[in-house]
């Protein structure tokens, strides 16, 4: 009664042959083995699940020889590349970052080859070579059966009644009181991973005198050195310059403004300065480093904006304006180094910043 | 010549003729063009009337007739030779739109006509000046010192090999790749647009050597693990091995999974049988009523 | 047959010594034949496997030549741009790797693109499991141990990615270490007590070198072998299909198939490894430099997987709290905690959610196509859009740099899409699904298009449908209905509204259920032609309450969504035929 005959083939309606999705040859179907029924599930025809033994030859034996030996020419290939990765790496050597890059084309060249023949010669060798076989296996159900529960239940009660864990409580509370120390003790040993915090992220290794030195090349900076307006500088303090830990919360940026461009309002925490134009030098500022965000070091300056911008997470400030917080989630200003000149006219700080440097904590306040 | 002439009628001349036209022409203009400043300048024969000359007739119109200044452009009084080299060499001066931030571009002036003008430029009112070929060496720098330099001070806009990096409001740093030694050294002396200055005070003209020793060697070294991938570090590896590992390795799942098809030879046999027994009753449905 | 075949007598040998030892015959054999449904999806999690093989075997290549230790060296090897540099003694045994052990490179390279795999196929893999509903029961215990993979991945990824010191990871350190230190009350302790004191200190490499060569791969291992042993006992899901039901697996045989599948799969992977690691440059530390708190980069971000952690704090706004002598950050806590507890801790808790909402509490062996759960899905898709906003929002500077966009309006823009995104997706992926689910309907009714035009007799132009075959059909018919809860107007004869609606829970799960009820069926009495009104309706299952007639269980499928014998004697603008 259908109307497309076009479609239609002798044993019953033929979808139109596509290239993807075209329907396989059915496929012979297994039983599972596992000793359950094994429902026919249907396969568009009738099939007995009779047929338990796994076939040992090809569907289709002249396109397996074929296949055959495409993949024997995959592994003969994935051996020679093999082969030349040893080769490469006896003959080639590294030592130079020309060297290096020809080996690493070389070995890697070869190791690709070797694996990805392997890869494929397995995959032709299942898809062409061996028979299309399908399995159908039962699931069991998950749940044991009320039986095996129950008698799980009475092992198990037999057995806590044998201990009379649950009729003498002094020994169950006693035991529980045993472990506890026990369970406190890995984490007590970890006491001494480190030293307590104490006040050392309030400090930094800034005193009065202290020498501001150029990093890198570690020498310092008198006014007239650093006197091209719009100038920025990273600066360490001096004695510290090749210590990590300090210069985590003492690295400085140093900036010259034009004059009248420097405009540092004079700001207090409580009773503690903690910016203002005293702390300046000729239009040279000094600023912590250390975005107030998470600590990374604050280093895109901007001239013509004066802002400084944290390349970590877009924290903005104005060098201007004493390091305001214009943009980003930077919540404080960068702390100002009070600096002044020393007698030989090398700028030097007057003393520690006056506020915790870097990132936010608890006990900051 | 009676040889091209036999062959003339060929498709393959007309190709032929295509390509000798483009050759031609590519020679032509390499030949008639003139490039911008290329190798180290010397100071020697600078003219400053010469300087003044062209100052006036291409960059008065924004920056002043006497290089005062205007509300277009800022004063080049005391700016230096070696910013007006800068500017001018890497083509950013003259400048195309006023007020936005300025690209490198292919430079219309000659090295000679660039040191003219940076000698008038430098003679009305002194600045940093042009470094000299030894300046500007990298025989025997010290590009570990270097590498800490770029570090502390130029990666941060740059990017860690100077493949450029974002600034605020639309600005950027540009990639360092197409510098000379000569534009790195007076950008850095001169401070262009929103790079800072970087006086001989406190980076010495050794310590710029080195710099630039790091800049060229880091560009011009190998990527030894292949392809750079921009050298911009963990984004373009995440695309990478999104799009080409798991992509690539999405489609041969596919290729594992799918269904065996019949061999295409043996599903044409079986098509044409099918064929053949299907002529005489496969056309039974066309009653639809 | 395979009688034939003459095993050598070594392994025979061996066998029967191993049995006589271990009693495996029969257990092996099962095995032998035990089923593994074939689709590729199924494949995803083998990838994170075999990545995760890879980098056990490079791993342990390069733990020959690294030395996890910060001592200072004066570096004097073959990467000469940095000879006369002082760094780490970890930076300097990396270059050493890199420039002066043959395939050392190679190894690095391959361990790096490996692990970069391994976090991407699991990310890929838990997109697939949850899409097609593979979490559900039994399977809840499974689910969450692959999102303690995923989270153990995270840290081993971090961690490893962060020994060789140099500049970008020693950023990410820092920081972490920033981070760490905002925590409340237990912050800075925590911060020196990992790091051994001040940031950086000289206890953080050797710390994280073995929380990444022994610890964390000691737990994944055991996570994964517990994963592919419930994986086993259960039996993998399978697709809906024909002859799929839910008491059986379909596929092919474990020995020879999936096992010679699965050795392909591993060369393939691993080939692909190499590959990347050929061609393509990744984490190369000699172009960072070695790390120092002074310095930083552009374009400074972490792996890709950290990627949502970074974007979180970029898009932030300045937010802090000082009250009683005590500051708390929450421009920093809020993104540390917040997405990932969203996302992992919402994919945690979402098999309970559903079971919760939908009252489902039966076996689940066959997938569902995601189609057919617009909410499952819609939720799934809201929460990609989220990570993906933050995701990119973490390479905001190199989108500004390469696109030209200005790096304020990126963020910007981010700050808005991370609520919006997530509501409009959520809202259009439902639609979506929904709206294919009508096309379902639409082939369950009419057949397939084939687009042959036919003439009739008097004129008309028809175009003729095919009828579904068998496997179309499955495919389609393999759909459940879910179930209402009794709703809120319910209530039984005497005026008592049903237990499970009351209260504020009741209320929230009441209307829950109403959503993930919300299908396209068939109506129960059509012949299928089913344009008639309310196509979309829950089916009620309930005592009371009910709003439709039919009487549908969960589970079922209406019979009428079998299609009509003749669906090709009329089209939809005729009367359809009689009934005798």
């Amino acid at each position: 009664m259908s109307d497309i005959e076009e479609v239609e083939g002798p044993g019953g309606p033929v979808p139109p042959p596509r290239v993807i999705g075209t329907p396989p040859p059915t496929p012979r179907l297994l039983g599972s083995g596992d000793g359950a029924e094994d429902v026919a599930a249907g396969h568009g025809t009738e099939v007995e699940p009779a047929e338990e033994r796994m076939p040992d030859v090809s569907d289709f034996p002249s396109h397996a020889n074929n296949a055959e030996k495409i993949v024997a020419a995959c592994f003969l290939i994935a051996f020679i590349a093999g082969c030349g990765f040893i080769a490469a790496y006896i003959g080639l050597e590294v030592g130079s970052v020309d060297a290096a890059f020809r080996s690493n084309l070389a070995l890697g060249l070869a190791l690709s080859v070797a694996l990805l023949g392997l890869g494929f010669g397995a995959l032709i060798w299942v898809r062409q070579l061996m028979p299309d076989v399908e399995v159908v296996e039962q699931r069991h159900e998950m749940r044991s059966s009320d039986a095996d529960r129950a008698a799980f239940a009475e092992y198990f009660a037999e057995g806590t009644g044998a201990s009379q864990f649950v009729k003498r409580p002094m020994i169950r509370r006693t035991l529980m009181l045993a472990t506890l120390p026990l369970v406190a003790i890995p984490i007590v040993v970890l006491r001494d991973l480190g030293p307590l915090p104490g006040t050392s992220l309030r400090h930094t290794v800034w005193s009065p005198g202290r020498r501001l030195l150029v990093y890198g090349t570690n020498t310092p900076v008198t006014p007239a050195q650093f006197s091209a307006p719009g100038g920025m500088i990273t600066i360490v303090p001096d004695g510290y310059q090749d210590d990590p830990d300090q210069l985590t919360k003492a690295a400085v940026i140093l900036i010259k403004f034009r004059p009248g461009e420097l405009n540092i309002p004079t700001r207090t925490n409580g009773s503690t300065v903690i910016g203002t134009m005293n702390w300046t030098v000729d239009n040279i500022v000094a600023y912590s480093k250390i975005c107030t965000h998470v600590g990374c070091p604050v280093a895109l300056y901007e001239q013509t904006t004066h802002h400084i911008l944290c390349p970590c997470h877009q924290s903005t400030f104005d060098a201007a304006t004493g390091a305001t917080v214009i943009f980003g989630p930077a919540p404080r200003p960068l702390p100002q180094l009070p600096m002044t000149v020393d007698a030989q006219g090398y700028l030097v700080a007057k003393s520690d910043f006056t506020q915790p440097v870097g990132p936010s904590f608890w006990e900051r306040g | 010549m009676g040889w091209i002439n036999a062959r003339r009628r060929r498709p393959v001349a007309g190709y032929a003729a295509l390509l000798l036209g483009l050759v031609v022409v590519a020679l032509l203009y390499g030949a008639l063009t003139r490039t911008g400043a290329q190798a180290a300048p010397t100071t020697a024969q600078q003219n400053i009337a010469n300087g003044q000359a062209l100052f006036q007739a291409t960059c008065s119109s924004c920056h002043g007739l006497e290089a005062q200044g205007t509300d277009q452009a800022p004063s080049l009084i005391g700016a230096g030779a070696a910013a007006v080299y800068f500017q001018m060499s890497t083509g950013r001066m003259p400048a195309k739109e006023v007020g936005a931030e300025n690209e490198r571009k292919p430079t219309t002036f000659t090295e000679q006509e660039i040191l003219d003008i940076a000698a008038y430029i430098q003679s009305i009112g002194g600045g940093p000046q042009i470094p000299t070929p030894a300046q500007v060496s990298t025989a025997g720098a010290d590009t570990a010192l270097g590498s800490q330099l770029f570090s502390a001070n130029c990666a941060q806009c740059h990017g860690f090999a100077g493949a450029g990096g974002a600034l605020t409001y639309g600005k950027d740093a540009p990639a360092m790749t197409q510098a000379t030694p000569t534009q790195i050294y007076t950008a850095m002396l001169t401070g262009p647009e929103a790079m800072p200055v970087f006086s001989d005070g406190v980076i010495s003209p050794q310590a710029k050597r080195d710099i630039i020793a790091y800049i060229v060697q880091t560009r011009t070294e190998a990527n030894p693990g292949g392809l750079s991938l921009g050298r911009t570090g963990p984004i373009t590896e995440g695309l990478v091995i999104f799009l080409g590992g798991m992509g690539v390795l999405v489609l041969i799942a596919m290729w594992i999974t799918a269904k065996r098809r019949e061999p295409w030879d043996v599903a044409q046999q079986e098509n044409a049988r099918a064929g053949q027994s299907a002529g005489t009753s496969g056309t039974s449905g066309t009653e639809h009523r | 047959m395979s009688d034939n075949i003459d095993f050598p007598k070594a392994l025979t040998g061996t066998g029967s010594w191993l049995d006589d030892r271990f009693h495996g015959a029969r257990g092996l054999r099962v095995f032998l034949r035990k089923v593994f449904p074939d689709h590729w999806s199924f494949l995803l999690g083998e990838i994170a496997l075999w990545s995760f093989v890879i980098l056990l075997l490079t791993g342990t290549f390069l733990s020959f030549f690294f030395v996890p230790s910060t001592a200072e060296v004066v570096y004097h090897g073959s990467y000469v741009k940095l000879d006369g540099l002082r760094m780490s003694e970890a930076y300097a045994s990396t270059l050493n790797i890199s420039f002066d052990v043959r395939a050392g490179l190679l190894m690095r390279q391959i361990h790096h693109w490996a692990a970069d795999l391994f976090m991407a196929a699991l990310t890929i893999h838990m997109l697939r499991v949850f899409f097609t509903g593979a979490y559900r029961k039994p399977r809840e215990v499974n689910w969450l141990i692959g999102i303690a993979l995923f989270s153990l991945g995270l840290v081993e990824g971090l961690f490893g990615y962060s020994l060789p010191d140099d500049q970008l990871s020693g950023a990410g350190l820092r920081i972490f270490e920033g981070v760490l230190q905002g925590i409340p009350i237990v912050g800075t302790y925590l911060a020196f007590f990992l790091f051994g004191g001040p940031f950086p200190g000289n206890y953080i490499v050797p710390r994280m070198y073995i929380i990444h060569v022994l610890l964390i791969p000691g737990l994944i291992l055991a996570l994964i072998t517990a994963h592919l042993f419930i994986m086993v006992h259960q039996k993998h899901t399978q697709m809906p299909a024909l002859g799929n039901t839910e008491k059986n697996v379909v596929g092919q045989p474990f020995f020879p198939y999936f096992m010679a599948k699965g050795g392909a799969w591993f060369f393939f992977i691993f080939g692909a490894c190499a590959v990347l690691a050929t061609f393509a440059t990744i984490n190369p530390i000699w172009l960072y430099g070695p790390y120092t708190p002074v310095a930083i980069s552009s374009a400074s971000q972490p792996d890709w997987y950290m990627g949502i952690l970074e974007g979180s704090l970029r898009i932030m706004p300045a937010w802090e709290i000082n009250f009683l002598g005590h500051t708390l950050s929450l421009s920093v806590l809020i993104p540390f905690i917040v997405p990932l507890t969203v996302v992992l801790g919402g994919a945690a808790f979402w098999p309970f959610f559903e079971r919760w909402a939908t009252g489902d509490k039966s076996w689940h062996n066959i997938n569902d196509r995601p189609r057919n759960a617009p909410i499952r899905t819609a939720t799934g898709i809201a929460a990609v859009t989220f990570y993906g906003v933050l995701w990119a929002e973490g390479a905001n500077d190199v989108i500004a740099d390469k696109l030209q966009i200005p790096l304020y309006t990126i963020t910007w823009i981010a700050r808005v899409m991370v609520f919006v995104g997530p509501v409009v997706a959520f809202i259009v992926t439902r639609r979506i699904c929904l709206g294919l689910q009508r096309k379902d309907k639409n082939l369950l009714e009419h057949g397939l298009e084939t687009g042959i035009i036919r003439q009739l007799p008097q004129g008309e132009f028809i175009e003729v449908h095919r009828p579904l075959d068998e496997e179309e059909l499955a495919l389609l018919e393999a759909k459940k209905v879910p179930a209402l809860l009794p709703g809120p107007g319910s209530a039984d004869e005497n005026g008592l509204p049903a237990p499970q609606g009351r209260g504020v829970m009741g209320r929230a799960r009441v209307i829950a259920n109403r959503g993930f009820a919300e299908t396209i069926v068939v109506e129960a009495d059509g012949h299928g032609n089913g344009h008639g009104p309310a196509e979309e309706h829950a089916v009620g299952a309930g005592p009371a309450g009910a709003e439709e007639q039919a009487e549908i269980g969960p589970g079922e499928l209406p019979e009428s969504s079998i299609p009509h014998t003749d669906p090709l004697l009329w089209h939809p603008h005729q009367e359809p035929p009689d009934e005798s």
